[in-house]
């Protein structure tokens, strides 16, 4: 099954709707709620990582019986140091972003935490894909 | 604890789901930092916030978490509570500070997660 999502810059009233929507579809599929909390956790942090940094992007799912894999590609500004931003604390963040409970530099750690493989590629001025695996059995 | 009781001893107002008030609850976590609060694991736990906007409640969603209480006298707005309501949550108002509602459920043995 493959799904597919915009993501607005700046939309923070809508951060978190294309989670909530795969949320649901896998609750349909019947897949174990301990693997769906991973999966939308993961999400959910890279849906709000989409809107609060960058200018917008498309989420895609693909759900086969061995996997889901989800990836939230963005249109820009890109990560200079990925590895910086893989560290818990670092963080970007504008006010607005700390004022919906975000910006603490817990997103992409907390991501890394709840998948079985992650993968960031960015490049500065391009855009930056987050590409997540959880597998189901 | 029933959550009816909870509601008792913070004085707090149910805002939605009323019919779960029977529940019991034995955790709760208190943070104003969603980031926190999509950290943990599963025990279940009420939310004790300060932070009012729609990611609270988004949030709580992400986490399985089904229990929230604001605290500090912030008032959820009609869309959340409309999403809290989509997703069968509880959502309660309480008007003492985050330390005085988690000091009385402390006091009256709601465990903390860690």
């Amino acid at each position: 099954m493959h799904l597919e999502y915009t993501v607005i810059e700046g939309d923070f009233v809508n951060a978190g709707s294309a989670s909530s929507s795969i949320k649901k579809t896998l609750k349909q599929l019947n897949v174990s709620p301990s693997i769906i909390k991973r999966v939308v956790v993961a999400l959910y942090e890279a849906e709000v990582n989409a809107i609060a940094h960058a200018y917008g992007g498309v989420i895609t799912a693909d759900i086969s019986s061995n996997s889901i894999v989800i990836s939230v590609a963005d249109k820009g500004p890109g990560i200079p140091d990925i590895d910086w931003a893989m560290q818990e604390g670092n963080s970007t963040a504008s006010p607005e972003v700390r004022d919906m409970g975000f910006g603490a530099g817990m997103g992409l750690p907390n991501i890394k935490k709840n998948v079985d493989r992650l993968d960031v590629q960015s490049t500065v001025g391009v855009g930056t894909t987050v590409t997540m695996e959880v597998n189901i059995c | 604890m029933k959550l009816k009781a909870i509601a008792e001893l913070l004085n707090a107002k149910v805002v939605c789901g009323e019919s779960r008030l029977d529940e019991e609850f034995r955790y709760a976590f208190a943070s104003d930092l969603m980031s926190d609060v999509l950290t943990l694991e599963e025990h279940n736990p009420i939310i004790l916030t300060g932070l009012c906007n729609i990611q609270t409640v988004r949030t709580c969603e992400m986490g399985n978490l089904s229990v929230i209480i604001f605290v500090r006298k912030k008032k959820p707005s009609p869309e959340m509570i409309e999403l809290a309501e989509e997703n069968d949550m509880v959502m309660m108002e309480c008007e003492y500070s985050m330390f005085k509602a988690s000091g009385i459920l402390y006091q009256n043995e709601i465990e903390p997660i860690y």
